[in-house]
């Protein structure tokens, strides 16, 4: 590791050296005093500064990679306003402990408290983000989540069965009719015991398409199609005139099974894989999909009952590539692309070939007057590759080392990120000329365009997101972490304005002006529309319901009292569940509940919401529990007491607020 | 700590007696204290407010409310909405974490009620005699639990039954 970083930290060095001298110096990475460039004559600091009051221009979903969240920031400021936990359980918000989202984390190989979350993608309409939902991929064990953008609450997730290694995903079409999952690792499809080495020709790769309801948001697999099992990285819609398809890079089109660092870069060149998803659905259709056993679990999490439930299901509809004409067409693309990047004419889609000097840009026209020829080059697995010169719109020569990802500013410009050189790179798109490079410090990976993966980018800022930090920050150990850098793309060149942390390792961002969810933000949970079956909506209905050793307490909280707030008759051995409504119909006024001696979960619940913890109790005592959100002025008197008798004890169960008992 | 205890005691003393007229305050006060408030305390609130009773307060209500006979079916909506909205701080005829509403139109113009189920907030920062219901009630402010004008009006229609 210490030698990768060594010679990361060398290439690096030349990189940006020949980078300067080639370019004639870039800014140094937006020291405060710069003024140059600047339009308004403003300092970078001034650019950047959203003063105390004053809100952000734009959010930024930024995805929390190995933490398994979602962050959420405001640009250009780059301040951290939440993060909304999606795959990884979250003991600050009890998701994935409290009772009501612990299905939310379900899978078909049970409870997973952890995942791997990569790419956020928000909805669209007319190939334009509409600020409906936000979807984002786990990576490790295959799923979907989409989260609310009212709520800001992850509210389904639903696992992608025949996939291992969910990396091309979670993508858009462009009016959110799918949201596109691919896989990364070629498997056995179905699941069997073989051999590893008989990997080639024998495992499949399955690229998943996920209806929406466009009402409920609500996800069901609409149907999988089968391909050679090659690894699928990255994918783009179609849009305006390639609407209706869907492009997938490729790597490891040799199909080894060891050593891929090596092995898997020998072809010149993998596929960017057309996928023409209005003729698989002429297809299914037609009669020709096959319903293949296949076992996931399908999570959602329903508002009216603050409570998720998790279905399992059996079956999935499955399309073969290879049996299927023109259902899928290969473009050879040098050389193990990652990014697969679609400009918001829907004209160009950019293969950025990780290990190839240059940037293969393919025309969609091109692609369709070659299908119409039969320009073919043979085919792999019955599928047929195009020939390179008959769909290749052009080359951007040399722009730098190692191209990862893509994205358009809508004002004719793409930007590409390179990780060996640790830079952004500006380039025109039909010329294929170099405007402008600024370095990253360091290793960039994806970046970020509000809207840049759209028709209608908004190309004001671009954030990019570096893998490696060493030096930008106090140093906290050998743990350091990720960094966001934000540039404006305003003007002819690029100008970095701010360095900030991340939350885990960002992979992947969507961002959007504030203005398109603002005003959607919901303040509360209206009490009365609350279903949830414990729920207590005023403190008459506060209760304490034993039904043998469980116990079920009915408990309301308002500023700043709990209801009940004496408890007697739980006995050791008893399993008591806290079921806790937040009377409270004010924007910003959550309570929490912590139970000493809880081994599951605090609670923090909005208003008008009911959350459950469970505490089973091992001792005998009295032992409290208070509220763990400051909420008034007499936060720290909101409390209470619960009596622990010994298991068989005939102290009778009673329950009280200010000396009135009940039983 | 113990002084700065003693203080606010104090002052909470000295504020219930000054306000007087109100809640009936805690079992501290006793009957010749009462009576001593009751010679001396009219004036100086006059001084400060006025007329209570036609005070409206601060907020989306702005002009005083004259009941005219009782409206049963927006009393018995408002009873509903009471006991889901407000029962977890007032006790109808109690004292609890905020006053009782019982008997509430002998002291307050029903708008400013109204102005105080609406914009607690706001009452709570600018309106005199709600900010010395707040410090009688130890700083607890209250809850904006989010209520339609039509169901506060309910609401206020509800306490002329009490």
């Amino acid at each position: 590791m210490k030698y990768l970083f060594k010679s990361i930290s060398f290439l690096t060095l030349v990189a940006l050296t020949w980078a300067m001298t080639s370019c004639g110096g870039g800014n140094q990475g937006g020291a405060a005093n710069n003024n140059s460039g600047s339009a308004l004559g403003k300092s970078t600091a001034e650019r950047v500064f959203v003063a105390p009051g004053e809100l952000d221009e734009f959010y930024g979903f930024i995805s929390g990679g190995f933490s398994g969240q979602l962050a959420v920031y405001g640009l250009p400021s780059g301040r951290l306003f939440k993060v909304i936990p999606v795959f990884s359980q979250d003991g600050e918000k009890a998701y994935g402990y409290n009772e009501e989202t612990k299905a939310m984390l379900q899978t078909s190989h049970g409870f997973i408290p952890w995942d791997d979350s990569h790419h956020p993608d928000i909805s669209q309409t007319n190939g334009e983000l509409d600020g409906r939902w936000v979807f984002i991929n786990a990576n490790n064990t295959p799923r979907i989540a989409r989260v609310s953008l009212e709520t800001f609450e992850t509210e389904e997730i639903i696992e992608i069965p025949n996939s291992a290694g969910n990396h091309s995903s979670a993508f858009v079409t462009e009016n959110t009719e799918y949201v596109v999952a691919g896989t990364r690792f070629g498997v056995p499809i179905p699941q069997r015991d073989m051999s590893i080495e008989d990997y080639k020709g024998n495992f499949k790769a399955a690229l998943s398409f996920v209806k929406v309801d466009q009402e409920t948001g609500h996800m069901n697999i609409a149907f999988q199609v089968l391909m050679p099992g090659f690894d699928y990285d990255l994918t783009h819609p179609g849009r305006g005139k390639s609407h209706g398809w869907m492009f997938f890079s490729t790597y490891n089109t040799e199909e080894a099974n060891s050593l891929l660092e090596v092995n898997a870069s020998q072809n010149d060149k993998d596929f960017i894989a057309a996928v023409n998803w209005k003729k698989a659905e002429e297809y299914i259709a037609a009669g020709k999909g096959k319903k293949m056993p296949a076992k996931y679990a399908h999570n959602v999490y329903d508002e009216a009952t603050h409570t998720a439930t998790s279905t399992m299901e059996n079956e999935v509809l499955t399309l073969d590539a290879s049996e299927l004409p023109g259902l899928v067409y290969f473009l050879p693309t040098p050389k193990s692309p990652h990014g697969c990047d679609v400009d918001p004419t829907g004209e160009y889609i950019v293969g950025n070939g990780k290990l190839a000097a240059s940037l293969t840009v393919h025309s969609f026209t091109k692609m369709q007057q070659a299908i119409k020829d039969k320009a073919f080059d043979g085919d792999a697995y019955g599928i047929p590759i195009l020939k390179f010169e008959a769909v290749n719109a052009g080359t951007v020569v040399q722009p730098g080392l190692g191209p990862l990802h893509t994205e358009f500013d809508g004002k004719g410009n793409a930007y590409t990120t390179f990780f060996i050189s640790s830079e952004v790179v500006k380039w025109k798109l039909g010329t294929w000329e170099v405007l402008d490079r600024k370095p990253t410090y360091y290793s960039v990976g994806h970046l970020m365009i509000p809207g840049g993966n759209s028709r209608k980018p908004f190309g004001k800022y671009l954030v990019a997101m570096n893998k490696i930090t060493k030096d930008r920050y106090l140093p906290t150990g050998p743990e350091v972490c990720q960094s966001a850098q934000l540039y404006d793309i305003t003007g002819d060149k690029m100008e970095m304005l701010l360095d900030f942390p991340t939350v885990g390792e960002p992979h992947y961002a969507a961002g959007c002006p504030a203005s398109l969810l603002m005003k959607n933000s919901r303040k509360i949970f209206k009490l009365e529309d609350n279903k949830h079956p414990y729920a207590a909506k005023s403190e008459s209905e506060a209760k304490v319901v034993r039904k043998g050793k469980n116990v079920h307490i009915y408990m309301t909280m308002i500023r700043s009292h709990f209801a009940p707030d004496n408890i007697e008759g739980i006995k050791v051995g008893d399993k008591v569940f806290f079921h806790v409504t937040n009377l409270e119909q004010d924007y910003d006024v959550p309570h929490g509940i912590s139970m000493l001696g809880a081994n599951t979960s605090e609670l923090l619940i909005m208003p008008g919401q009911t959350e459950t913890l469970v505490w089973e109790p091992k001792e005998v005592g009295v032992w409290p529990f208070y509220c763990t959100d400051f909420c008034s002025a007499l936060h720290q008197e909101m409390q209470g007491y619960v009596r622990v008798s010994p298991a068989g004890s005939n102290v009778p169960l009673k329950w009280s607020l200010d000396g009135e008992w009940n039983q | 700590m113990k002084l700065l205890n003693l203080f606010i005691t104090g002052l909470l003393i000295f504020t219930l007696a000054a306000c007087g007229g109100g809640d009936k305050p805690s079992s501290e006060s006793k009957a010749p204290a009462k009576s001593m408030v009751k010679k001396e305390e009219p004036k100086a609130e006059a001084k400060a407010e006025a007329d209570p009773m036609k005070d409206i307060g601060v907020g989306p209500i702005k002009e005083a409310i004259t009941f005219g006979e009782l409206d049963e079916a927006l009393a018995a909506k408002g009873e509903e909405l009471y006991k889901a909205k407000c029962t977890a701080c007032h006790k109808p005829d109690k004292k609890y974490i905020g006053p009782a509403p019982k008997d509430i139109y002998q002291r307050r113009n029903p708008a400013w009620v109204m102005n105080m189920i609406l914009n607690p907030d706001g009452m709570i920062k600018e309106d005199p005699t709600a900010k010395k219901l707040l410090q009688e009630f130890n700083g607890t402010p209250m809850s904006n639990q989010s209520l339609t004008e039509e169901e506060a009006r309910s609401i206020v229609e509800y306490f002329r039954t009490l």
